[in-house]
């Protein structure tokens, strides 16, 4: 029965992986990671605009949101006790739950509007508060489980609370932590929605910060619905391309944490 | 009429508060109605005790009467607990640790703990574990360091097993290493007094009899208090036993009179096995 169950929750996933590789693969080839995308009906070009604008929003997002998530997620954890962090916790989880596209509509007034343009900026920013939930979350649920003993040993050797929260918890905890980034990364990796209303699309990668940047997953919902045949096969590439850097990220991930918790040797 | 007996009663509790033939020694640590509570639950119902120094004094008393607690106010741990509260005072060689001008972690340096379970930080290697409280307060000298975690390596009986793989991870060791290896870890700090909140519940029967040898050899740089609830432990180890029961220090003698004549028929009654 239990079994029957996860046969059917991953069919459709096998199904859509599957579906991918094969309308997606006749795209691939190297020009696909060096070229810019193609004119309607002349070959399948390349996304190169796309990677290179993804990497540069999701890659400011993680800037802005690892520090503030982890230091959110520190505080949950910590002092659980305060009302402040209750709160914020509470607001924490309205936040994961808020709807990607209404964030977006937020960072199109706040930003996009002021400055005239959509920008990277804008849309790194819509992708780090994306983010920030996320991490806040898996720190605080990673540091929540080392052990009360663990503290209390470092307290008692007459170490100070800050440095046995950053030396002892975020060192024993740091897998958690990790996995927590990396999920945060692959979620902003594949987010549409805020990126049609902050960063828009430029047919050639990123020159400036504030200045319409294309993304993968903008090509995707662009390219996808125009109708020109060669169009569509890019889309599909550009999809496989995204779906396998989750995998590697998501199976990098499990590595990690296996080697972590297998590791017997220590550096001196 | 009330005042005087309560009067009374703390006059008769003064005098349990320590062995006749401690009454000229300077203690090492003194509680003078010392509470903590979890909440609005005391657990700790006004201790008064006077420990000795360079002595093993043990904790003794059936679930729940405090004693894990008592320890615990004495490195000021017991207030870490989100709720706990603590209310008297505690001397450390006279001087009040939960004075207002009192910093908790340097307290915390003066007085190292070893707790029930073995808990080696997890993410070290033995090297790094028995140094952890140097190089976490900023102690950066190599050789001093090295030299620390031989000493305290060798004061814990753990060295020869562990000089060839001091790089190996801290959880890599037997339950019984790891307990040496947290009683070297409270040394490399150089305390004046070790609190053991029974340090030999998680063990067998060797790894107990080894730790229980070295708190005999300890006992002469440091003040060593320990928790337990096994009688035999109390007897084999301590210089003087305390009694606890219900929050109270019911007794608190040299072990031999404690075991062998005690005053109190609590104490004559736990001790017979009647009750705990």
């Amino acid at each position: 029965m239990i079994l029957l169950s996860v046969i059917i929750a991953i069919i459709p996933l096998i199904l859509v992986v599957w579906d991918v590789v094969v309308q997606g693969l006749p795209a691939i080839s190297l020009s696909f990671f060096t070229e810019n995308p193609p004119s309607p009906l002349a070959g399948y070009g390349g996304i190169l605009n796309g990677i290179e604008g993804s990497a540069l929003m999701v890659g400011l997002a993680t800037l802005i949101a690892v520090p503030l998530g982890v230091g959110a997620g520190i505080y949950f954890s910590e002092w659980p006790e305060s009302r402040l962090a209750f709160l914020s916790s509470f607001m924490n989880d309205v936040l994961a739950e808020f709807p990607t596209m209404v964030m977006g509509l937020f960072f199109f007034v706040l930003i996009v509007e002021t400055t005239r343009t959509f920008s990277a900026v804008a849309g790194a920013a819509a992708l780090s508060v994306i983010m920030l939930p996320i991490i806040a979350r898996t720190t605080e649920e990673s540091l929540k489980i080392v052990p009360v003993t663990l503290r209390e040993a470092s307290m008692a050797l007459g170490v100070p609370r800050w440095k046995t929260i950053f030396r002892i918890v975020i060192s024993t905890g740091k897998s958690g932590l990790a996995t927590g980034i990396l999920l945060g990364i692959a979620r902003a990796a594949g987010e549409t929605a805020p990126l049609i209303v902050t960063a828009g699309y430029l047919s050639f990668p990123p020159r400036a910060l504030f200045q319409p940047t294309a993304s993968l997953p903008y090509i995707i919902y662009n390219f996808g619905q125009a109708g020109y045949s060669n169009w569509t096969t890019v889309a599909w590439g550009a999809a496989l391309v995204l779906v396998a850097f989750m995998l590697i990220l998501n199976i990098s991930v499990k590595l990690y944490i296996g080697r972590k918790s297998t590791g017997v040797r220590a550096e001196i | 009429m009330e005042i005087q007996t309560e009067f009374e009663a703390r006059e008769e509790e003064t005098k349990l508060s320590i062995p006749t033939s401690l009454s000229n020694v300077q203690p090492k640590f003194e509680t003078r109605g010392l509470k903590a509570a979890f909440g609005s639950n005391w657990v700790l119902k006004g201790i008064d005790m006077k420990i000795p120094p360079n002595k093993v004094t043990a904790i003794m008393g059936p679930s729940g009467c405090g004693k894990t607690t008592f320890v615990r106010c004495l490195n000021r741990l017991h207030e870490l607990t989100p709720g706990a509260t603590v209310e008297g005072e505690a001397l450390l060689d006279g001087e009040n640790i939960y004075a207002r001008s009192a910093d908790p972690v340097a307290v915390r340096r003066r007085i190292g703990m070893v707790f029930q379970k073995p808990n080696p930080f997890p993410t070290m290697s033995i090297y790094h574990n028995v140094v952890a409280g140097l190089t976490l307060s900023g102690v950066r000298d190599k050789k001093k360091l090295t030299q620390a975690a031989e000493q305290s390596l060798r004061g814990a009986y753990l060295w020869d097993e562990v000089k060839d793989k001091l790089t190996n991870s801290g959880a890599s060791l037997s339950g019984g290493q790891q307990q040496r290896l947290c009683i070297a870890r409270a040394l490399a700090v150089e305390p004046e007094v070790l609190l053991m909140d029974e340090p030999c519940s998680a063990l067998d029967p060797t790894a107990t009899a080894k730790i229980e040898e070295l708190m005999t050899n300890l006992k002469e740089r440091y003040t060593i208090i320990i928790v337990t609830h096994n009688m035999q432990q109390a007897s084999r180890v301590a210089d003087y036993t305390a009694f606890f029961y219900l929050g109270k220090l019911i007794e608190f003698d040299e072990t031999a009179t404690l075991f062998e004549n005690p005053r109190e028929e609590l104490t004559e009654r736990y001790i017979t096995g009647k009750f705990g």
